[in-house]
């Protein structure tokens, strides 16, 4: 098999004494789309935010692209390696988090203009294309306080993909949305996932989406990975009592 | 407390002279009556001054020379201003960071320089500071430690103004929401890019109200630096009342003619700071309701 694009190895993580995950490995390969689901405090939202290091592993190794980081090793020899493996990874939150005082355009040249430092006007012709595939060409010029939650997450969608990153990490990205945004919200990343050109781990609570698009699906429990497996396998089959407990309860 | 929509909900008991009165003022707009109140104030302290042997004529006579010292005002203000930011970006970066030294040095300068008494601080630049310089540096070096009264007391606002400013600006900063920190910080933009591109552009929004309070309070505060001393040529507008106020014996009239170019100054500043202030909303306040 060839090397998967994001390898995740013995990852720990501690809260003081809470440890929330405890020893998690995976292999991801290109153009998967994981889903990672489970109870609230099973983890599944922290593992996500040690792929980038936006939460900082107490222990484990991260590869995502070729760039690998140990998160054993001392901050200062990792912090650049941290920064590239960053860019590698769109991340898309469960708040958007865009920034406020740009225009959605602007949110969305951001990254490849100063972390990548490109031509202003080659990112400017990509960051259009992109808010045309999320349906926010129109809304370019505007602020993101205009918008409606829904359209602030496409246009999250369209800042995260204009880094071409490897992966395309999702944290709960209609959790906070209103019941009829979230549509539009999980439209704009089946059409991603179906693309087969981008690779997505995404933690949610839309069962209905993993059921349709995942090529996989992760059951974090108590800071492990107790089973994971096709859809099919998980929805019909599913070994662990646990997972089927929760399963029966969200659908 | 004035409102007359308040007032006339009041059931009217009085008669005759007594709610005539009342009903006439209703008629009148309440920024009208206001303006009556400015008025009066104006009146009666102009009964006052001319019962004082207020010398119209002599004020007249010395308005250009005081109110030139404006220019001395503004430029030590505009210097100071400009100084006491970077040191507030400083400190405030200084003041969020984990590293013990930035965090103490921050610390110690905002403790110190709130903690003390602005005329003291101004003394100490001005007369110990050279005193320090030369007991720990060898000759031409001491001599750069030795400041004229205007370099003294504008290092000493800028360090002062600095302190306050430090502690406007960290509130700032921390009151940036953390999931734009980590919006910057997924895409891979360094610690730099964060600050400039993200968190500062928005805790200036924050600050900007403050920081303009701070700015109006510094503009009078530099009529203490004539108090160092100072020459005919850098004397502000409250220098150049005192001189000639005090060789005609006509206080009254100079001091009165310093207080109106200061009070003009911060009033002039104050509008600005308004328009700045609805123009920094941009992005923040929907200004058209969305109707899709």
């Amino acid at each position: 098999m060839s090397n998967p694009l994001v390898k995740v190895r013995g990852l720990h993580k501690s809260f003081g004494d809470l440890e929330v995950l405890r020893g998690i490995d995976m292999d991801i390969s290109s153009g998967e789309v994981v889903v990672v689901f489970g109870r609230s405090g099973s983890g599944k939202s922290t593992f996500l935010r040690c792929l980038n290091f936006l939460e900082e592993p107490t222990q484990g190794v991260i590869q995502v692209a070729g760039i690998e980081v140990d998160a054993g090793l001392p901050t200062r020899h990792r912090r650049k390696d941290i920064r590239r493996l960053r860019s590698q990874c769109g991340m898309v939150f469960q708040q958007f988090n865009l920034f406020p005082h740009m225009t959605v355009l602007d949110n969305v040249m951001e990254g490849p203009l100063r972390v990548k430092s490109r031509s202003s006007a080659e990112v400017r012709t990509h960051a259009m294309e992109l808010l045309n595939d999320v349906g926010m060409a129109d809304k370019a010029g505007e602020h993101p306080i205009r918008l409606s939650g829904g359209q602030q997450q496409r246009v999250a969608i369209a800042r995260a993909l204009a880094m071409r990153p490897a992966v395309m990490l999702f944290d709960e990205p209609t959790s906070a949305l209103d019941p009829e945004l979230i549509h539009e919200v999980l439209a704009v990343m089946r059409r991603l996932a179906e693309s087969h050109e981008t690779t997505m781990i995404v933690v949610t609570h839309e069962m209905g989406f993993a059921r349709e698009v995942a090529t996989r699906m992760c059951f974090f429990h108590d800071g492990v990975v107790l089973e994971e497996g096709t859809p099919d396998q998980m929805f019909a089959r599913a070994q662990q009592p646990e997972t089927r407990r929760f399963l029966e309860a969200v659908i | 407390m004035t409102d007359p929509d308040v007032r006339e909900a009041v059931p009217h008991q009085r008669h005759g002279l007594a709610q005539s009165l009342e009903g006439a003022s209703l008629k009148v707009p309440f920024r009208l009556k206001v303006a009556l109140v400015w008025a009066v104030i104006f009146g009666l302290m102009a009964v006052a001054f001319s019962r004082s042997g207020f010398d119209v004529a002599w004020m007249v006579d010395k308005i250009p020379a005081i109110v030139r010292g404006i220019w001395v005002t503004i430029l030590f203000s505009v210097i100071a201003i400009t100084v006491a930011t970077v040191l507030a970006i400083l400190g405030a970066l200084g003041r969020i960071s984990t590293n013990p030294i930035a965090y103490g040095i921050s610390g110690f300068y905002t403790s110190f320089f709130r903690g003390t008494p602005l005329i003291v601080q101004l003394f100490l630049w001005y007369l110990a500071l050279p005193q320090l310089a030369i007991g720990l540096l060898p000759e031409p070096y001491a001599a750069w430690f030795i400041w004229p009264a205007q370099v003294a007391g504008v290092v000493g606002i800028a360090f002062n103004y600095g302190a306050y400013m430090t502690e406007i600006f960290r509130s700032g900063i921390e009151a940036v929401p953390h999931g734009q920190a980590e919006a910057a910080d997924a895409l891979g933009m360094s610690y730099g890019q964060r600050m400039r591109r993200v968190i500062l552009p928005q805790a200036a929004r924050i600050v900007i109200p403050p920081t303009g309070n701070e700015f109006i309070a510094m503009i009078k505060d530099t009529a203490l630096i004539g108090l160092l001393g100072t020459t005919l040529l850098w004397a502000d507008p409250f220098r150049m009342a005192q001189l000639t106020g005090k060789a005609d014996f006509r206080n009254l009239e100079a001091l009165i003619i310093a207080a109106f170019v200061y009070w003009g100054l911060t009033a002039i500043f104050s509008f600005f700071q308004r328009k700045l202030e609805s123009r920094m909303s941009r992005g923040y306040v929907r200004t058209v309701l969305k109707t899709s």
